[in-house]
């Protein structure tokens, strides 16, 4: 059984959903398509749009958009909040800890050669000083609810999240859609994320740089083809700072510049939406150009900041995951407030011969993998997408974890004219900067395909506005 | 401002202004064809793709549907009405944090629109109404810039654009136009040359405002001076040229830079255009004069680009 969102049990709404149901009762179908249809034009008009890979380049999607909110009571967000923001000081310190001392590892506690064996391990950070320690500035939790009603993380992202602007463009919709409904159900403010944002942002900006002026703070994208551009626009306009390309800056004496119109300027923060490989050629992937020449060696020398730091790929490596709780356990002496879900670990010899004989059940991920590529959910496959995963699994075990299928929680969503229940799971986003700043509320992303359990946009999902009460 | 995003909000402009002119020369071609024999017709469409810099097919002949697909929704062609929408909102989609909301959302509906059009026979029929909605959709975007966009660098860079895309879009235009038809008199003009004149004015959406300065009475002469000298009318190429130095001083003094080459350049374009008498110009040669016109607008151009979007770094490691 899963859980239900609205539901406590059949034709009996929670309280928290009262008022909704109620609505939806009085509300006639036609209303509300022809809400939905005003809020698709809104989406398709502000081209709130992402990119899918492995089309034709530059195959624009409107992420859709379900009308009915997700909604959770004030006590359930409080808990949510201590739970993430333990995660990621944890996390931090993990982080500080492998790329200088190494206690943890030395410890025992985490396997030394799943750390160095990690992918997104870099070498060229050991010793490396960040500003404040914070390694992981910007944080996407995913969260889902499981059958017995609590949260539990099903993985960190600690790269370059993204989402963030969904959660925004939902909640102006819902505003308009439902402004009464909105408004007696008290619900927490989201706008000011980017105020918030734009303060974490400043608080790594370099010492150097408090005596020159405010610091310059910058969003470094990939680019107009990139499938997250819309919100790389989006945050860099609500924030007032420039959006930049990697041929927009240059590097020369270890100090960063923007090419303007009024000649050079020099950049104290990036917040920076390109993946580590590509940050800079001369350092990492050699030939991208999407990157800016010796940005590493401005950054080694302290003259410029980057969030999230390089690196930090290691933390959400979907191997060391299960480690987390130890993690929380090590640095902080607590136990840990949400649980992790249930994952087997392949490199280890009983657990993956339990896994390949239960591949029908499983859920198998590539552990460096993100956004729903490069997965395998068992009960859905077919036997030869197994046996290709047996392949993969028996020639680099370390590559991969396998979880029990989850039972998402389901809440109801507007669908073809009628509301229909579906899969969803919660993503909130977690500031680190002076102090650590959730902004109530998240990405609720929407499996649209009926008992599918896949919520990636790229994959067939949607998202939801989500409604944390303030009592 | 970052140089590339003032580089792309230049771009765009031009493209825009480039597809609501095509738009209308094409507009103003349905309404001739109607009074004219087919000959004529095909003339002038000979005309209107060199005065688009589209290469004349082989054979030198050209029937109106031919005509209007390549220059709406040919996606072969770079300078087709759909191709310039779509290379305007690609560059604005480059930079749409530099814009506002509002103008994002005014060239995006613009593209959906163009881009969802099919050729049929009765779209070709009634063709002008997409004409009109592709001018109509330039001129909103432009009212919505004006009246939502912070009147700064990034709206000068537009300005700029706008008005170097029109300088030279008017003289290639009035270049084509003394190429191929009688030396301009001030006799009255008749019949069909009546119709080309007419249409060159209309072409420039300059119709009623050449008759409130000069009345009905249509001497080429007077079509000239009207549209190459008139300082007031925004489709003269003084205008133009007036329009794309004001935004260069506004912009050298935003940057503080000193930039010598396309003021100095703009300047006398200006110049030229404000001591310049009709009588001379036709004298002197008019075709050599539109010409110098367009080489200056063009080395304005280069100018702006070395100057603002891409100088060598050494020039600039003061700060």
């Amino acid at each position: 059984m899963v859980y239900d969102e609205m539901f406590a049990a059949p034709g009996v709404p929670r309280p928290h959903y009262q008022a909704l149901f109620q609505t939806l009762l009085e509300l006639p179908p036609e209303e509300l398509r022809k809400s939905q249809q005003a809020a698709d034009l809104s989406f398709l008009h502000q081209g709130i749009t992402f990119t899918v890979y492995g089309n034709d380049e530059g195959t624009e999607r409107v992420f859709p958009n379900d009308l009915l909110p997700r909604i959770i009571p004030n006590n359930e967000w409080r808990k949510i909040e201590n739970g993430l923001t333990q995660r990621i000081a944890a996390l931090n310190l993990f982080l500080e800890d492998i790329y200088h001392q190494g206690r943890i590892l030395a410890d025992g506690i985490v396997p030394r050669e799943l750390v160095y064996s990690c992918r997104h391990f870099r070498r060229e950070m050991r010793g490396l000083a960040v500003p404040r320690g914070i390694y992981v500035s910007i944080c996407g939790t995913d969260l889902v609810r499981v059958p017995d009603g609590s949260f539990a993380v099903l993985e960190d992202n600690l790269r370059v999240p993204s989402g963030v602007s969904y959660m925004l463009a939902n909640r102006k919709v819902l505003k308009r859609v439902f402004p009464t409904l909105f408004h007696d159900y008290g619900v927490c403010p989201v706008d000011h994320y980017a105020q918030a944002l734009l303060a974490t942002l400043r608080a790594l900006s370099p010492p150097s740089s408090a005596a020159r002026h405010e610091p310059t703070v910058v969003l470094l994208t990939p680019g107009v083809f990139n499938s997250a551009y819309f919100e790389h626009t989006f945050l860099a306009q609500q924030m007032g700072i420039e959006l930049v390309e990697g041929r927009d800056l240059l590097v020369h004496d270890n100090v960063v510049y923007m090419r303007t119109t009024s000649g050079l300027r020099r950049v104290d923060v990036i917040y920076r939406r390109v993946d580590d490989d590509y940050l800079d050629p001369l350092c990492f992937r050699r030939g991208s150009g999407l990157g800016v020449p010796g940005l590493f060696n401005a950054y080694r020398a302290g003259n410029v900041a980057l969030a999230n730091a390089i690196g930090t790929g290691v933390a959400d490596d979907k191997a060391i995951y299960t480690y987390v709780p130890a993690i929380i356990h090590y640095y902080l002496g607590e136990d840990p407030i949400l649980a992790n879900v249930q994952t087997y670990l392949l490199s280890d010899k009983s657990q993956r011969s339990y896994v390949l004989e239960h591949m029908d059940q499983l859920v198998v991920k590539a552990v460096g993998e993100s956004g729903g590529y490069g997965m395998l959910i068992g009960p859905h496959s077919t036997k030869e997408q197994r046996e290709e995963f047996r392949q993969k699994i028996k020639a680099e075990p370390r590559n991969y974890i396998a979880q029990p299928t989850l039972g998402l929680s389901r809440a109801p969503c507007f669908l073809d004219g009628e509301v229909q229940a579906r899969h969803v799971d919660l993503r909130p986003y977690i500031l680190y900067g002076e102090n650590v700043t959730l902004v109530p509320g998240g990405l609720t992303r929407v499996a649209l395909r009926q008992g599918s359990l896949i919520v990636n946009s790229s994959q067939g999902g949607g998202s939801k506005d989500t409604w944390v009460l303030r009592a | 401002m970052l140089s590339r995003v003032a580089d792309s909000l230049y771009w765009m402009s031009r493209y825009l202004e480039r597809a609501e002119h095509t738009a209308r020369l094409l507009d103003v071609d349905m309404q001739l064809r109607l009074d004219q024999s087919p000959l004529e017709g095909s003339a002038r469409w000979l005309r209107l793709l060199e005065a688009s810099q589209v290469p004349v097919p082989d054979g030198g002949k050209i029937d109106a549907a031919t005509l209007t697909h390549i220059l709406t929704l040919d996606r072969a062609n770079s300078s087709s009405i759909l191709s310039c929408v779509a290379a305007a909102r690609e560059n604005l989609r480059q930079v749409r944090e530099q814009c506002s909301t509002e103008m994002w959302e005014q060239l995006n509906r613009l593209y959906l629109q163009v881009n969802s059009t099919t050729s049929s026979e009765a779209w070709l029929l009634h063709s002008y109404l997409f004409f009109r909605a592709v001018q109509d959709g330039a001129h909103l975007f432009q009212g919505v810039t004006d009246s939502t966009m912070s009147h700064g660098e990034g709206w000068q860079y537009i300005q700029l654009g706008r008005f170097v895309e029109r300088t030279d879009a008017l003289a290639r235009l009035i270049g084509t136009h003394f190429t191929h038809l009688p030396y301009p008199t001030d006799q009255a003009v008749e019949s069909e040359e009546y119709l080309e004149w007419v249409g060159l004015l209309k072409s420039c959406a300059a119709f009623e405002a050449y008759c409130k300065t000069y009345t009905a009475e249509l001497r080429p002469m007077r079509v000239a001076e009207f549209l190459l000298l008139n300082p007031d009318f925004p489709h003269s190429v003084r205008f133009s040229v007036e329009r794309v130095n004001a935004a260069l001083d506004a912009i050298g003094e935003l940057t503080e830079r000193k930039a010598a080459q396309p003021s100095r350049l703009a300047g006398r374009m200006r110049a030229t255009l404000s001591f310049s008498q009709i009588e001379e110009i036709l004298a002197s040669g008019s075709i050599a004069y539109v010409d110098s016109i367009r080489w200056q607008c063009s080395q304005a151009h280069d100018a702006i680009h070395q100057i603002y979007f891409d100088y060598p770094v050494e020039s600039a490691l003061v700060a």
